[in-house]
């Protein structure tokens, strides 16, 4: 039976980034992430879709513990990962690792990748054996040894996240977080990264979290994907049932959207809908239905009132008044 | 024949001078636009196609870059033999660059409408002797084609008032503000939420469909030429290695590396990738002697190995640049 | 097969080999390399290559006093005989020992302030470091320098003790900036999520990144370090007769202008000369330790 590797509960990030007024001192709130659960379960991967300022990002962060959650909470195997005084366990630093959407930042360009990759050996082992283990790491990902002595200025987009998950692994971690791992690379660069990461996942159990504006790639990855929209899941399913049969207006949308390259393809997207208006901040969270002022469906209801997640096929959950089969 | 094109580049050759050595980046690039013809121009990391866009618009820091061979005709006159004066009117007139990051683009220190009367005064109409009026004027025709709301009152804005999406389209009406007949957009809207760029892109197409402007887009996004353009090239370390028409190219293509690009795009349709081309792209300085593509080639020939393989016309407009398709060739 | 140890050091070499290569595109950066070394030599071998060392301390020889240049005293002697060049020579090791140490003094706390204030940028650490720092930048620097010296004994450790105590802010905010930068980088967020202690995020991850501001701006520094020590000995604060300093040479040598220009004339040149030097030395460090080229 495969386990609910990680469960989030309700969970919400805001941030407060000023005040507003002179004699009321009113803080300006941004709410990043606005209450959204969600679980993961042992070996799969889920995918959380997302434009800007849709909170997906911030989800990774604070799941890797960048942040602490406003409310909510956060189970790993089944406990809350944060103990007494909210504080996360430590020993959680191992068992999830984060790899970063950007490669050119997420390595120090002072340190040769034998340091980088080291350090976390370092950290959680002894030094015996470090070389050999590195060359270990470096192998994993399909790296050749002599680029232990190169630094990172010297690699390219794609081996600079090569060397970003060997780090990742270094510590044995069973949960990893790829935020928009591919997403500053060519295509050809992605595919061997996404192959690797899919590889890698096979041989050693891992979870992952996915994290991705692109939906053609969130169709080769996960196995169930959630989308965001300023702060909250609008629609939860299993990927096919997602990319075949989508509810919510947003999605629809979306999938409508994006540039393919075939037209079998094309033949699979929705009906065009077109966006009307920028995407809003997340600090004026539009009310009720926080898309209502761009969804071409709205109605009344939908700016008073808040669309709670419902069930619309086994195991596919939408949040919409106006949710219908695309 | 010839001279109907806007835009000519026959055989361009850039080298960079750099510690090591020189990098021979551009190696004989061949490319044209037509009139009020949108050509899609797709290629991956260094591939040189940047290179090749700044050559054109002759902003190449000169060193280290070089010029070492080729002919850029703009309208039937070479550009690279232009001298600065003649080159300020190319640019005003005839072209505009249209970047990939218009955060970076615009001046923060300078509003819309400043920004934008510089576009309208250095342009075609602004050789006009254009009164300040005729200039705002124009600058708010523009922003209105741009479907950008309250231009009136957009002109007063900074750039930092206003979000991603609306910035690109500012940019893209200062290019279309002076009447210009080629525009160069360099991954418009890649910056941007899918939802935005599809906005952008299906503008872009709108206007210049509109305005019979040409288009050269940029990108290393083959979903986005598909959408867009008439005519695509595919580049490859310093040379164009395949062209057809935009359908033609989706539905057969030729050269092996457009295949495999094409294979390693992630489907809509599901299944799993494709698992990219095997090896990196060359290095410059000592590039591959023969068909620079060879090394990552698995259908790879001796001849191959010796010589550059050049444009081979396989059908209508289709041309590829490989030996295993020289047999095919069609009447010249 | 090759072994990672030919690797290691084929890879060193190349480094330097570009490293050389970024330094001297400019030829001005060449010049300033040349002037430091030939200053630097000049400086420690001054007993052995000027031509009268012992004029470099008490010595008189009022026969040949205010002697123009000529071949014996090719920059011509003072008004007690002793030869221009020598005392030069000497001077130079003053100038050199000023900005040497004053920078050893003022660079270390300067920067670790610096990353701490930075790093905990928000927070009451870099309020207190940060205004600390306003209150010493607040007073114009030369003043500062002339007060603390004309309470203390006038020399040259004190004048050294002046100049640092107004010079370190600069080091402070240097970095500060950098460092309230860098922290938010991923490759810091990284360590920072390992677990990594303070001491190893603040050295190994932010300090590194840091390095060729602070190496370029000590090289600009050691310029003006010396300017200014040359200042206060020109206003008598600083190194005291006999000392060869150059300031004090050039104070000295004032009084006798126009007609005995060179008493004054060759120590000022010898102030440019050095001063041009690192200036020019600096800017190739920038250009050499500047960010990466693709």
């Amino acid at each position: 039976m495969t386990i609910d590797l990680l469960t989030v509960t309700d969970l919400k990030k805001h941030f407060i980034i000023g005040q507003k007024g002179i004699l009321d001192r009113e803080p300006i709130r941004v709410k990043a992430v606005d209450g959204i659960s969600f679980a993961v379960r042992e070996g799969e991967t889920f995918g959380l879709v997302g434009e800007s300022g849709s909170g997906k990002s911030t989800v990774a962060y604070t799941v890797v513990g960048m942040y602490q959650p406003t409310e909510g909470d956060i189970a790993f195997r089944g406990q809350s990962m944060y103990g007494r005084g909210r504080k996360r366990r430590s020993d959680l630093r191992k068992e999830i690792q984060i790899v970063f959407q950007d490669p050119g930042s997420s390595l120090n360009p002072r340190r040769t990748i034998k340091d980088i990759v080291g350090f976390p050996l370092r950290l959680y082992g002894s030094n015996e054996d470090l070389q050999t283990r590195i060359l270990e790491l470096l192998q994993m990902v399909e790296l050749p040894a002599d680029y232990m002595h190169k630094y990172p200025q010297m690699l390219g987009g794609g081996e600079k996240q090569m060397v970003a998950i060997a780090r990742a692994l270094a510590t044995n971690p069973s949960f990893m977080i790829l935020d928009e791992p591919t997403s500053a690379l060519d295509v050809s660069i992605q595919a061997k990264i996404i192959n690797l990461l899919l590889r890698l996942q096979r041989e050693f159990r891992l979870s992952y979290l996915f994290i991705t504006h692109d939906l053609s790639l969130m169709r080769n990855v996960a196995s169930r994907v959630a989308i965001m929209y300023l702060g909250r899941i609008c629609e939860i399913a299993d990927a096919a049932e997602f990319f075949r049969n989508p509810y919510h207006p947003y999605t629809q949308m979306l999938l409508s959207s994006i540039p393919v390259v075939s037209d079998e393809e094309e033949q699979l997207k929705p009906k065009k809908i077109t966006s009307r208006g920028e995407i809003p901040s997340p600090v004026n969270v539009p009310s009720g239905c926080s898309f209502h002022p761009r969804c071409p469906r709205s109605k009344d209801i939908c700016s008073r009132e808040d669309p709670a997640l419902v069930e619309v096929e086994p195991g596919h959950t939408v949040s919409c008044h106006q949710s219908s089969q695309g | 024949m010839e001279n109907d094109l806007l835009l000519n580049i026959k055989d361009l050759r850039v080298n960079f001078d750099v510690f090591g050595g020189t990098l021979k980046v551009l190696d004989g690039v061949n490319f044209t636009v037509s009139s009020g013809e949108k050509v899609g121009l797709v290629g991956e990391t260094g591939c040189g196609k940047t290179t090749t866009m700044k050559a054109v618009l002759r902003v190449l820091p000169m060193p280290p870059a070089r010029i070492t061979g080729g002919e850029i005709l703009f309208k039937g006159r070479d550009i690279l033999q232009m001298t600065s004066r003649e080159l300020g009117q190319v640019r005003g007139e005839g072209m505009a660059m249209v970047f990939q990051d218009p955060t970076a683009a615009l001046n923060p220190v300078f509003t819309i409408g400043e920004q934008m009367d510089a576009a309208v005064k250095y342009s075609a109409a602004g050789d006009k002797r254009l009164s300040g009026k005729e200039i705002r004027k124009r600058a708010v025709e523009a922003l209105k084609e741009v479907a950008l709301p309250d231009p009136e009152r957009l002109l007063k804005n900074y750039p930092f008032q206003l979000s991603g999406g609306m910035r690109q389209r500012v940019c893209i009406a200062m290019a279309v503000a002076g009447d210009r007949e080629l525009i160069i957009a360099d991954e418009p809207g890649t910056s941007l939420d899918v939802s935005i760029q599809d906005q952008i892109l299906r503008l872009l197409r709108g206007l210049t469909d509109k305005l019979n402007t040409s288009i050269v887009l940029i990108t290393h996004t083959l979903g986005v030429v598909r959408e867009l353009a008439d005519r695509v090239y595919v580049m490859y370390a310093g040379n164009m290695v395949e062209v057809a028409p935009t359908k033609e190219l989706f539905s057969r293509a030729l050269h092996p590396y457009t295949v495999g690009l094409m294979a390693a795009v992630p489907k809509l349709t599901g299944g799993g990738i494709a698992n990219g081309i095997p090896g990196r792209i060359p290095d410059y300085l000592n590039p591959p002697v023969g068909c620079r593509f060879h090394p990552r080639c698995d259908q790879a020939m001796e001849v191959c190995r010796l010589e550059k393989p050049r444009f081979y016309r396989v059908s209508e407009d289709h041309d590829v640049a490989c030996f295993l398709h020289a047999g095919e060739e069609t009447g010249r | 097969m090759v072994s990672a140890k030919a690797l290691v050091s084929a890879q060193r070499r190349e480094d330097l080999q570009r490293s050389w290569y970024k330094f001297s595109r400019n030829r001005l950066s060449i010049v300033g390399l040349s002037t430091v070394l030939l200053v630097t030599f000049l400086a420690v071998f001054a007993p052995l290559v000027a031509p009268y060392p012992e004029h470099a301390s008490a010595f008189v020889d009022f026969a040949n006093a205010s002697r123009s240049p000529c071949p014996t005293y090719p920059f011509g002697t003072d008004v007690v005989g002793r030869d221009i060049m020598s005392r030069i020579f000497f001077g130079f090791r003053f100038s050199l020992v000023m900005g040497v140490v004053v920078l050893s003094l003022v660079v270390p706390p300067g920067v670790i302030l610096g990353l701490v204030a930075g790093y905990y940028q928000g927070t009451w650490l870099d309020t207190v470091i940060m205004r600390t720092t306003d209150i010493f930048l607040a007073v114009p620097p030369l003043v500062l320098a002339l007060a603390i010296c004309s309470v203390l004994t006038p020399n040259l450790f004190n004048a050294m003790i002046a100049v640092s105590l107004m010079w370190w802010p600069w080091y402070c905010r240097l970095v500060y900036g950098l460092a309230s930068t860098l922290r938010s980088e991923f490759f810091v967020v990284s360590a920072e999520l390992l677990g990594a202690s303070k001491f190893h995020i603040l050295f190994r991850e932010i300090l590194a990144n840091c390095v060729s501001p602070i190496f370029t701006k000590i090289s600009l520094d050691m310029g003006w370090v010396i300017l200014i020590g040359a200042s206060l000995s020109f206003v008598g604060l600083g190194a005291q007769p006999p000392t060869p300093d150059l300031g004090t040479m050039v104070a000295d040598g004032s009084k006798y202008l126009p007609d005995q220009w060179w008493i004054a004339v060759f120590p000022a040149l010898a102030i440019v000369l050095v001063v041009l030097g690192f200036n020019l030395l600096g800017d190739g460090l920038r250009d050499m330790l500047g960010a990466e080229e693709v």
